[in-house]
């Protein structure tokens, strides 16, 4: 078995490739002649393959080395890009998945299903050359991304043009020129140019070229060069090998006469050798001066330099760093901000101005850090938006609808952890779309729509949220069915009076089904419950936001951007802290006694024009003790609408480090979560969207009892 | 003599004790991570009264439950005895800290197998099934050894003190011959 560590960096690099990979493939199925994908698509397997056989994942490597074959022959052009050829393709990369797992112990591969794909796969590329399954030949290609011509130069001839600029640091190390081109030589027939020679005044070791021919296959060739490619200016361009066709480099004329046979290396060596660089004959001519030269040639090599530069620095933008790793860091950084409060409120109690100008720079650091770290966890959130394409083209084939995916606002980024968790309940939500929305093609052409549907997914920013809306224009909700449904299983009662977007929300209550039948799809009254509470998991809301019969249905999540640390408002009720998250709040009023008189105890305040209900924490929380003459409200919005929490003290803002309450007090009304004050104490975050709810709640049943 | 000796060490497990209105009662002390004073409590409101509220335990917001109300003792009173015992279970995968809020916690004692007796099927005035069994501590001394895991990952309060109560009756007559004890 291979080694543990590094199986999950292959294992962590291959998902990576595999998700790609799907997205390259939805991407070709719709762009069928683009062969650019289908390059891109090879490239993903042949990563795969290379570095499976590396890792020591020989299962892998075995099956993908068959799919590439097909995908090469692809390449070739002998292979149309077919459906079928997608489906396959897109059946492979769903079991290298599991082979995956398999191989990590987290999951189980049917062998057989490999050997089905395959046997498929071999039958589409009938006539082309089949690979007995048992024997496969698998080369250890390194994984490196800037490689672009790997397998398919092994064991055929293969022409390269290797340009080699020896550094200073070349010849320090006590290499020569003489053992690389030795070793070159022995790859294969090599013919040697020395374009510029060694000049010690100019600090150049020279500029070699070699034509290589040799039917060793890349890796060989790329093997003798490593050592040289530290020291080195080192450039291989494959200038023909079978079924390659595109050369990104112009070439010399002498090159190509001498590749043509129309002159002989020989001779060509001879005339270069008689030529002088243009460089010299300008400035023989006092045309330029020497110097110019120099810099347009130093100007010319910085380009190829940035240009070697930024091919090879591809992989290297980013660096994989094991997600606990991160939130360690961002718990050590939470700690840090909770510190960092309690250093502030020791500084403003002791009125030192010797401590409160470093106490404010240590705030300011913080806060910076803090922004910092939360960002590096931010991941744009189209990463998963391809899984959901898969979805949307797997379900409607296997439910008969033609179902068009349109995706909106993919960097839109959030806290990975929550785009972890956001999966689940948007593939219930568009399954729902699916099933239950978007009608089949006639029913849809009878209904005067176009036949194919269209799911659109969006995500984007509002305020301190994430905004994630799934829409379709399908059917839209049946509220008169929902209803009945809902009071059948008392969801609701009959006497209740419920506005449509009311009714629209009871399908996230549990239980509640309105599909006629159950299929694989859904249908049980399970999935809208999980979008649920999911997202409350999340803190954040889920509602349907617009249906309308015929027109189709949305759904909208909001989320926090982040679930680690907030910006809140510190408040007080007798000894008990609360938080609330700042960006619900609008603001801040004062409830006199005469306030409360004036509306005879109604609990409702005009503010601006505009009236308010609010409800007494101290009440809603059964805090005991006497409230003051002159309360403090804070005016929250949600969902739009202003609504009034009343405490005894508004303590300022606080930099909220989110602690969760525990799994005892997961069901706490109100309240979604915690943190710890500079002081020590606890602090109880509100769940404003929820008190509301179950004020509401509250003063409902006390009117009907 | 000497074999029994031998067996009896074999068996030991260690027990932490401590007292709920007197009464001893006793936890393996593998489950217990550290005992604490009584610190400033933030009560969690509108949650059942056995949940005395949360901690700030070294930067961890970490739950308290009042044990004595956990099994209809009646409330914990604060005196300079009172402590919270920190423990450690497994819910639901997770490894997860609660205190435990006790009249006061006693000593480590060793209990071997044969020390320990297995419960009767009434007089407890407790639900057999959150009991490990009886330590005998003295010839006229028993400890209540709970399973710990069990009574915190219940909801509710658990004692049920009328003995008429057919719930208990048929509680009592689910158990097997052996007891809970065999069960645990």
């Amino acid at each position: 078995m291979a080694d543990t560590e590094y199986a999950e960096v292959f294992r962590e690099e291959a998902v990576e490739l595999l998700e790609e990979l799907e997205s390259s493939l939805l991407e070709l199925e719709r762009n069928p002649a683009d062969l650019k994908i289908v390059s891109r698509v090879f490239r993903a397997m042949h990563t795969i393959k290379g570095s499976g056989a590396m890792f020591g994942f020989e299962d892998i490597a075995g099956f993908t080395h068959h799919v590439e074959t097909v995908l090469d022959r692809v390449r070739d052009g002998a292979v149309p890009v077919s459906k079928e050829l997608i489906d396959l393709t897109l059946a492979s990369r769903d079991h290298i998945y599991a082979l995956l797992d398999a191989a990590t112990g987290s999951g189980e591969a049917d062998p057989a299903e490999g050997q089905r794909i395959i046997a498929s796969l071999q039958a589409l590329v009938s006539g082309g050359r089949s690979v007995p399954p048992e024997k496969v030949e698998v080369a250890l290609a390194p994984a490196a991304e800037e490689e672009e011509e790997k397998d398919p130069t092994l064991g055929t001839l293969t022409h390269y043009r290797i340009h080699i600029r020896p550094g200073e640091d070349f010849f320090v190390a006590g290499s020569t020129m003489e053992q690389l081109l030795d070793e070159l030589a022995r790859l294969g027939q090599c013919t040697v140019f020395l374009h510029e020679k060694a000049d010690e005044a100019e600090k150049s070791a020279g500029l070699w070229e070699i034509l290589l021919t040799t039917d060793q296959g890349i890796n060989a060739v790329e093997d003798v060069l490593v050592f040289a490619q530290s020291s080195c200016e080192v450039k291989v361009v494959v200038l023909a090998s079978e079924g390659e066709g595109d050369f990104e480099e112009h070439k010399k004329l002498g090159e190509i006469l001498v590749e043509k046979g129309a002159l002989s290396s020989e001779n060509l060596k001879k005339v270069l050798g008689r030529q002088r660089p243009l460089g010299e004959l300008l400035v023989e001519e006092r045309l330029v001066s020497k110097t110019q030269i120099d810099a347009a040639l130093a100007e010319q090599k910085m380009v190829k330099e940035c240009k070697v530069r930024a091919e090879s620095a591809k992989g290297a933008e980013s660096i994989r760093v094991a997600s606990e790793k991160l939130d360690q860091l961002i718990n050590l950084v939470g700690e840090l901000v909770v510190t960092q409060a309690r250093l502030s409120q020791v500084a403003s109690q002791n009125k030192d101005p010797d401590l409160v100008e470093p106490v404010e720079e240590v705030e300011r650091l913080t806060a910076e850090l803090r922004d910092s770290v939360l960002n590096i966890r931010m991941l744009p959130i189209g990463t998963t938006f391809a899984k959901f394409k898969r979805l949307v083209r797997d379900l409607s084939a296997e439910l008969g609808k033609e179902v068009a995916m349109v995706t909106e606002g993919a960097e839109t980024e959030l806290d990975k952890n929550v785009i972890d968790q956001l999966g689940d309940p948007l593939v219930h939500l568009i399954r729902n779309s699916i099933d239950h929305g978007i009608e089949s093609p006639e029913e849809r052409a009878r209904a005067g729509k176009p036949r194919k549907g269209t799911i659109t997914l969006a995500a984007g920013h509002s305020g301190a949220n994430v905004v994630i809306t799934v829409s379709d224009d399908g059917k839209g909700l049946d509220t008169e069915k929902i209803r009945q449904k809902a009071l059948e299983k008392g969801l609701i009662r009959a006497d209740e009076d419920l506005s449509e977007q009311d009714i629209c929300n009871t399908i996230f209550m549990p239980g509640l089904s309105t599909a006629k039948t159950v299929t694989s799809v859904s249908g049980r009254g399970v999935g809208m419950d999980v979008v649920k509470s999911t997202v409350d998991s999340l803190k954040g809301s889920v509602n349907v936001t617009g249906s309308a019969k015929g027109k189709g249905t949305t759904v909208t999540i909001m989320l926090p951007l982040t679930l680690a640390i907030i910006d809140g408002l510190l408040v007080k009720v007798e000894d008990t802290y609360f938080v609330l998250p700042l960006s619900q709040v609008e603001e801040c009023v004062e409830l006199s006694k005469d306030d409360i008189a004036r509306f005879h105890g109604r609990r409702v305040l005009p503010v601006r024009d505009q009236l308010v209900p609010y409800v007494r924490l101290r009440d809603f929380f059964a805090i005991p003790g006497e409230r003051p003459d002159l309360e403090q409200m804070v005016i929250a919005r949600i969902n739009g609408e202003r609504f009034g929490l009343v405490l005894d003290d508004v303590v300022g803002e606080h930099q909220t480090v989110l602690k969760s309450l525990g799994w005892i007090y997961r069901n706490a009304t109100g309240l979604s979560g915690s943190t710890i004050l500079g002081n020590g104490h606890v602090a109880l975050i509100l769940d404003v969207p929820d008190v509301m709810k179950w004020a509401q709640r509250e003063e409902r049943s006390a009117l009907t009892t | 003599m000497a074999t029994k000796t031998e067996n009896v060490q074999q068996q030991a497990t260690q027990y932490l004790t401590f007292t709920l209105r007197e009464e001893g009662f006793a936890v393996e002390i593998s489950k217990v991570r550290e005992v604490l004073d009584v610190t400033t409590m933030t009560r969690i409101p509108r949650m059942p009264d056995y949940l005395s509220g949360v901690i700030n335990l070294r930067g961890n917001v970490v739950p308290v439950m009042d044990l004595g109300q956990k099994l209809g003792m009646g409330t914990i009173s604060y005196s300079k005895n009172t402590c919270i015992m920190i423990v450690e279970l497994e819910i639901e995968g997770n490894m997860v800290e609660m205190g435990v809020l006790t009249d006061s916690v006693q000593m480590v004692l060793d209990l071997n197998d044969s020390d320990i007796e297995s419960v009767p099927r009434m007089g407890t005035n407790l639900n057999t099934e959150f009991i490990k069994g009886m330590g005998r501590q003295s010839e006229e001394k028993f400890l209540i050894i709970l399973d710990i895991d069990k009574v915190l990952a219940s909801e509710g309060e658990l004692a049920l003190r009328d003995m008429d109560n057919p719930a208990l009756a048929r509680a009592a007559e689910a158990l097997p011959e052996e007891g809970a004890a065999a069960e645990a």
